[in-house]
This record gives structure tokens, C-alpha cells and sequence, in this order.
């Protein structure tokens, strides 16, 4: 399969591909891979793995699915599960509670347990100020206190989103975090995720997507990195060859 | 008896047509099992003239009456308020406790207080705390609360992690109040509804022993022959359970504690020595008392044979019958609540036969049934047989009504025994091995009625203030629940049985 896919690669991006790259080697990479053999539900589906991802930089994970993209985010998030935003491809959301309690969910680790308690029975000020805030930003201010179980795959999808920005963390972690929604979302949703973290590790099928907000693109395929490269050294023919 | 190698192939043809192998010597071996058991069963008819008894019964049933209001409202107030209480109690513990579930001491602690029925705890807490409200309010809410602590630990577990996962420190009990406890918030508020029921019943019941609820009024009536009387407690009774759905609403809830709790403090009166007395002294064996410990070998081989064993063996003897006669009545009253077999009309008169039977305490059906045939296992077997079958008959008339037949499929009996059966006959066992439980504890507290069960030694025991001998009594009596427990466990998961909640 790789040996296949490196025929039809330029030379350039091989290259690339085969160093472990950081764009910044004066900071210390926040995730760190090396020689490390991934497992999805007992089947090894990355195996030999080396990856180092700076803090700052904007990586898109591309590849066809089932390469093992959101096994990669996964074993990510193992390393710094509390210090980084995380938006799963399956939401996960509490289907019966509220727009607002599923976004404030995001930010349980901030307050006592009393508090959230209280804040489940009826909504805080403080909570409710700052989730009413992050809502009007996803547009989702109309249905802050709907069910979840109420609304839109869309919609879902934007509430899982604000859950992992009031996380509020640097890091952002998300698999696929716009598969749900047209275009003009998706956009708008992605400036205000690299707006509001330092770092960003994003699965994304949409290539444009991936080549215009992040500045380095991972191609999985076969169980390997078969790409790595900054994205204005790409183009969206190449990365449509991953898929092939 | 052969289990089944693969839980794959399980899955591929549990629905089929085929009976399995294991399925079916299971059942042949529960009814060898219990034909043996009858040999050694005492099911004579002691009564001179049981038909004389069940006229009068039937003509009470007829014109029932009602001799004192103050006194009907008293025993609804009282019912209400122990079972209101003791739920509050038993669900506020049960859920403190289903949060360190994972433990395994709190699962044995759990398993332990409810092992001991509520009747047994009610007459311990009777030696401590006299007849009063705090004794009833503990009666049921000690058992209750293991019960639940299980069931809401078990919810808990199975409810999908994935949203707990999702957030950062998902270990935190804030984590847990956001995910986990609204998503098996459902299943939850429902088995506690459904529980609350089982508290009416069992309020009802240690009316039996003195605490003046419905029960006690009921017991005075039937004694002393009252039949119109007792039907029109027993109709109240049934109203009040049945009408359940409309009355009881969830926000309705904090006014109807607060009345119950005005209504009937919880409170008694009772002196600190005695009560420390009672569980430092009293309940040790009298050998151990002295500093010696002489004669507690003696002691031990006393109490084995003469009370031990005799009550073992004949709750189990018990049990092992009424489980076979749960069955068999059961399978008879399927078809009689299945619209696949019956038109709405009949069916309907089978909903609300099955209805009276199941909302009847297996105590009270077993008190009337003794006053007609006189102490011996017959009215207890027929009390616990009808009062199981009619909840296994319900489950499985409910499953069967899912199988969808083809358009062709054959009417009748055969249809009965080729397509429903055979379909849900693993449903079915499932649902009897949970009742196994239910009759197992049934069978040792039915002794109190004078059926020489465990209940029965029990009783005398604390009737000549002999409390050592009741609490290894009450002991046995809990081992032999949580014996049972687990053995129907094992053969439910060896079975493939399906082991979630919602058949309870």
C-alpha cells in the first residue's frame, strides 16, 4: 500500500515525510510519539510510529477512514488527558440535560463539586454568563436551554464543540469536529476553535479544510505516516492521493 | 447440566425455534427436583370443614364493609407514611451507596442487609425500639436500601461511558452528576417507582407483626372471622395500589414526605443500656456470655438440630415447590394475558386477575390460605405460587407479545408451545430464577404464620426472649439468601440468561 502511494508522491514531500519533523526545535514538543505501535479494539492499526507535535503548531491529520486518525488523537490525549480540549467524533453527549449544561460540562474541573451541583439543579450567573457567551459565538444562543436530545445533528455537533473550548485548555484535540455542518460553518467554526488554542491536532476528510487553517498536514495510510509536510508545500491533488 | 460453549453462537440463535439442550435439562432437573421435594413436604388439610371457611370468605368478598373510618384513614396514614419514609431513607443511603459500589465490602454489606427480610428486621428492631415509628421506618428501609444500593450501582455500570470520557478529570463525582446520573436517570427514577410499590406491600405486611398499618387491621378482620370487614380493607388496599400512577407524582413528592413526617414522627422511645445491651449481650450466645465459653459446642449441636436443620430443609423444601408451581401456573396463565392467544375482552380479564394476584403480599394470600386448610405447606405453597406466578406470567405475556409470527403461523396450542414458547422459554427462566430469589426469602419468613420454615424458629426464638438464638437463626437465614443469590446468578450467566434490571 505505502510503497504504492510513494511512487505516485513527489520527491519533496517524501523527504519530508521520513524525518521527524517539529517546526520549532528550541520548544519542547507537548506530544511526543516514538516507535509507538497503536491498537484500535485489539487490532494494531499504526504501527512504528514516531511524531513530535510542537506547541503553536496547527496539524491536520488526513488519510482515508479507518487509517487510524482518532486512534492517533486518542493515544495523543492519553498524554496530557486533563491539559488538553477534547472533541471526539461521537459527541457523547447527555442527551436529556440542556444545551447549556452539556457546554458547561466543559468546565466541571474549574468549580467545587458543590457548585456544579447547584448549577445542575439551576444555572449559576457565572457559568451561565460565560456558556451564554461561547452559545452566541456557535450560534446556539436560540437553544441554550433546549434538551439536546431537541436539536439538530448540527446543532449536537456545535455543543460538543463548545463543551471542548470551555474546557478551556491551550491544546485542542478534535476528530472531525465539522463533519456535521455546511461550509460556511465549518469555517467559521474552525477560526474560532485556532482562535481561542495555541496548538491544534485536527482529523479532517475535507482537504481544503485542513490545507487552509493548519500549517502541517499528516497523511496516515497503511498503518504508517506517509506524509508530513507544512501545508503551503501542498496542494490539494497531493493530498487527494492519500485517499486513493 | 451442559452450558453453552459460545456466547457468539448464543447470540446467532437464542432467538431460534430450537430448544436448547441446556435450557431443557435445567427444567427437567427443577422438576425432579422438586417431585422429590414433595415427599418430604406436609401438605395436609388440617381444617375440619375449608369449605364452610371459603363460603364465608366469598360472601365477605361480596358485601364488603366498612366498620371505622378513623380507623381505615389511620392505617392508610400509617402505610403511607412508613413506606413514604422508609423509601426516602432506603433511596438516599441506596444511592450514597451505589457511588462506592465498586468496592467489594460495600457489595457484601449490601447483599447482607438485604438478605435479612424486613420482617426479621422489624422484629429485631421491635426488641430495640418497641412498636414504634422509627422501628417500621428501619424495618423497611435497611433491606431497601441494599436493594436499591444494587440496582443503582448496576445502572450506574451500565450506563455508556462514553460521555464521562469525553470530559477532563471524568473520575470526579462532578463528572459523575453531569453524565453518568442523568443518562441511567430513567431506568432509575423507574425501578425506584416500582420499589415503592414493593414498600406499600411490605408496610402492609409488618402490619402482621404489630405495627398498625393497613396489615395490622387486615389481621385483626381475618382472625376473628370478620371476612366483609377484611374485604373492604383488602379492596382499599387494592385501590391505593393501583391507583398509584395518578397520586404518585414526582413533584408532589417533598409535600407528601413532609406530611408523612409530620403525620408520623420518627421517633421512639427507648433507653441506651438496653439497646446497647441488646447488641453486645444479648444477641451472643449464652455459652460465650460466660468467661469460660463451656458448652458452645453443645450449644452449636442443639441449635443445629433442633431448629437449623428442620428449618433449612423445609424452606427449601418449600421453596423448591412453590418455585415448580410458579412455573406451571405461570405457563397456564400466558396465554390468557397474550393478545396473540386471546381476544382484547378475555385479555383484559386476564390483566386484572393477574393484577390482584401480583398486588396481594404473598404474606396475606398465605395468612387467608391458612385460615382455610390449617398450618401446613399447602397454603403457603399456594400463596407463593400464585402471587410469583401472576408477575412471571405478566413479564413473559409482555415479551411473547413482541414475536412478531409469520401470517400463516398455527393457532392454539401448538402455537403456544412451537412458536411463543419455544421462542421465550429462555426469557422465561430468566424471569423464574429471579423470583427464586424472592420465594427463597418468602419461604423462611412464612414460618411466622406457623409453617415450620426458618421464619418459624425465628419467631419462637424472640417470642421466649432467647435473641441469641434468633440472630444465628436470622444469620442462617441471610446466608442461605445470599447462597441462593449468587447460585441463581451462576446459572442465569451459564444459561446466557439476560441479567439487566428491568425484569425485576
Amino acid at each position: 500500500m505505502s510503497a504504492e502511494f510513494i511512487s505516485t508522491c513527489p520527491e519533496s514531500i517524501l523527504r519530508e515525510g521520513r524525518r521527524v519533523k517539529t517546526s520549532d526545535p528550541g520548544k519542547e514538543p507537548v506530544f511526543s510519539l516514538l516507535n509507538a505501535q497503536l491498537v484500535y479494539e485489539g487490532r494494531v492499526v499504526l504501527s512504528n510510529l514516531s511524531l513530535n507535535i510542537a506547541p503553536g503548531e496547527r496539524v491536520a491529520l488526513v488519510g482515508k477512514s479507518g487509517v487510524g486518525k482518532s486512534t492517533l488523537l486518542g493515544a495523543l490525549r492519553e498524554q496530557l488527558p486533563n491539559g488538553s480540549a477534547w472533541c471526539p467524533q461521537q459527541p457523547g453527549l447527555v442527551a436529556m440535560l440542556s444545551v447549556y449544561h452539556n457546554i458547561y460540562m466543559g468546565g466541571l474541573h474549574r468549580h467545587t463539586s458543590l457548585y456544579n451541583l447547584l448549577n445542575l439543579i439551576k444555572p449559576l450567573p457565572q457559568g451561565l454568563g460565560e456558556v451564554a457567551e461561547l452559545a452566541q459565538l456557535l450560534g446556539l444562543d436560540k437553544h441554550l436551554f433546549d434538551r439536546v436530545e431537541q436539536i439538530s445533528g448540527g446543532q449536537a455537533q456545535r455543543v460538543a464543540i463548545g463543551r471542548a473550548l470551555y474546557q478551556q485548555k491551550n491544546i485542542f484535540l478534535g476528530d472531525e469536529p465539522v463533519s456535521a455542518v455546511d461550509d460556511y460553518q465549518a469555517q467559521q467554526l474552525l477560526t474560532l476553535i485556532a482562535k481561542k488554542h495555541e496548538t491544534l491536532v485536527l482529523a479532517l476528510h475535507d482537504v481544503e479544510l485542513a490545507l487552509h487553517f493548519c500549517d502541517r498536514i499528516i497523511g496516515l495510510k497503511g498503518g504508517a505516516i506517509v506524509l508530513d509536510a507544512p501545508s503551503s508545500d501542498l496542494n490539494t491533488q497531493q493530498l487527494a492521493d492519500l485517499y486513493c | 447440566m451442559q452450558t453453552v460453549p459460545d456466547n457468539k453462537l448464543i447470540n446467532k440463535v437464542g432467538q431460534s425455534v430450537r430448544w436448547d439442550y441446556s435450557l431443557r435439562s435445567m427444567s427437567f432437573y427443577l422438576a425432579v427436583v422438586s417431585g422429590l421435594c414433595l415427599f418430604f413436604a406436609d401438605l395436609e388439610i388440617i381444617s375440619p370443614n375449608p369449605w364452610l371457611e371459603f363460603k364465608a370468605m366469598g360472601q365477605g368478598l361480596i358485601n364488603p364493609k366498612i366498620v371505622s373510618y378513623s380507623e381505615l384513614l389511620a392505617g392508610l396514614g400509617n402505610t403511607l407514611s412508613f413506606a413514604l419514609q422508609g423509601m426516602a431513607v432506603a433511596a438516599l443511603a441506596g444511592f450514597m451507596l451505589a457511588l462506592v459500589y465498586q468496592h467489594w465490602w460495600v457489595r457484601v454489606f449490601c447483599a447482607f442487609i438485604r438478605a435479612i427480610h424486613e420482617l426479621f428486621w422489624a422484629l429485631i428492631f421491635i426488641q430495640c425500639f418497641g412498636l414504634s415509628p422509627l422501628t417500621g421506618l428501619l424495618a423497611i428501609a435497611l433491606p431497601y436500601a441494599g436493594t436499591l444500593a444494587k440496582i443503582y450501582g448496576e445502572l450506574f455500570e451500565e450506563t455508556s461511558p462514553q460521555a464521562r470520557a469525553n470530559l477532563l478529570n471524568s473520575k470526579s463525582l462532578s463528572a459523575f452528576l453531569y453524565t453518568t446520573l442523568p443518562l441511567a436517570w430513567p431506568a432509575l427514577s423507574h425501578y425506584t417507582r416500582y420499589r415503592f410499590e414493593c414498600a406499600l406491600r411490605s408496610t402492609v405486611v409488618l402490619g402482621f407483626v404489630g405495627l398498625p398499618t393497613l396489615g395490622f387491621y387486615l389481621e385483626t378482620s381475618l382472625s376473628e372471622g370478620h371476612y366483609a370487614e377484611a374485604a373492604g380493607l383488602l379492596y382499599v388496599l387494592l385501590l391505593l395500589i393501583a391507583s398509584q400512577r395518578w397520586w404518585l407524582r414526582k413533584t408532589l413528592l417533598p409535600v407528601y414526605l413532609l406530611l408523612a413526617v409530620v403525620y408520623l414522627p420518627p421517633s421512639a422511645s427507648f433507653d441506651w443500656p438496653t439497646l446497647v445491651r441488646f447488641f453486645t449481650e444479648d444477641i451472643i450466645p449464652l455459652p460465650l456470655r460466660a468467661a469460660s465459653g463451656d458448652g458452645l459446642v453443645s450449644w452449636l449441636a442443639f441449635m443445629w438440630q433442633q431448629q437449623l436443620w428442620p428449618g433449612l430443609s423445609n424452606t427449601l423444601v418449600l421453596s423448591q415447590i412453590a418455585l415448580f408451581a410458579t412455573a406451571l401456573l405461570a405457563l397456564l396463565f400466558v396465554p390468557f394475558n397474550s393478545r396473540l392467544f386471546v381476544g382484547p375482552f378475555i385479555k383484559r380479564g386476564g390483566d386484572g386477575l393477574l393484577i390482584i394476584a401480583r398486588t396481594l403480599p404473598e404474606y396475606l394470600l398465605a395468612f387467608v390460605a391458612l385460615l382455610l386448610w390449617g398450618p401446613s405447606m399447602l397454603p403457603a405453597i399456594v400463596a407463593l405460587a400464585l402471587h410469583n406466578s401472576a408477575i412471571v406470567a405478566h413479564l413473559l405475556a409482555r415479551f411473547s407479545e413482541q414475536i412478531v409470527l409469520r401470517d400463516d403461523a398455527c393457532k392454539g396450542v401448538n402455537r403456544y408451545f412451537y412458536e411463543v414458547l419455544a421462542r421465550s422459554y429462555r426469557q422465561f427462566l430468566a424471569i423464574l430464577f429471579y423470583r427464586w430469589e424472592v420465594i427463597m426469602r418468602e419461604s423462611a419468613i412464612l414460618g411466622i404464620l406457623g409453617i415450620a420454615t426458618l421464619g418459624f424458629y425465628i419467631d419462637s426464638a424472640f417470642e421466649e426472649f432467647r435473641f441469641d438464638r434468633a440472630a444465628l437463626l436470622i444469620l442462617a437465614s441471610a446466608l442461605l439468601n445470599m447462597a441462593v443469590d449468587t447460585l441463581a446468578r451462576c446459572l442465569r450467566r451459564g444459561l446466557h440468561l439476560n441479567t439487566t434490571a428491568d425484569i425485576r
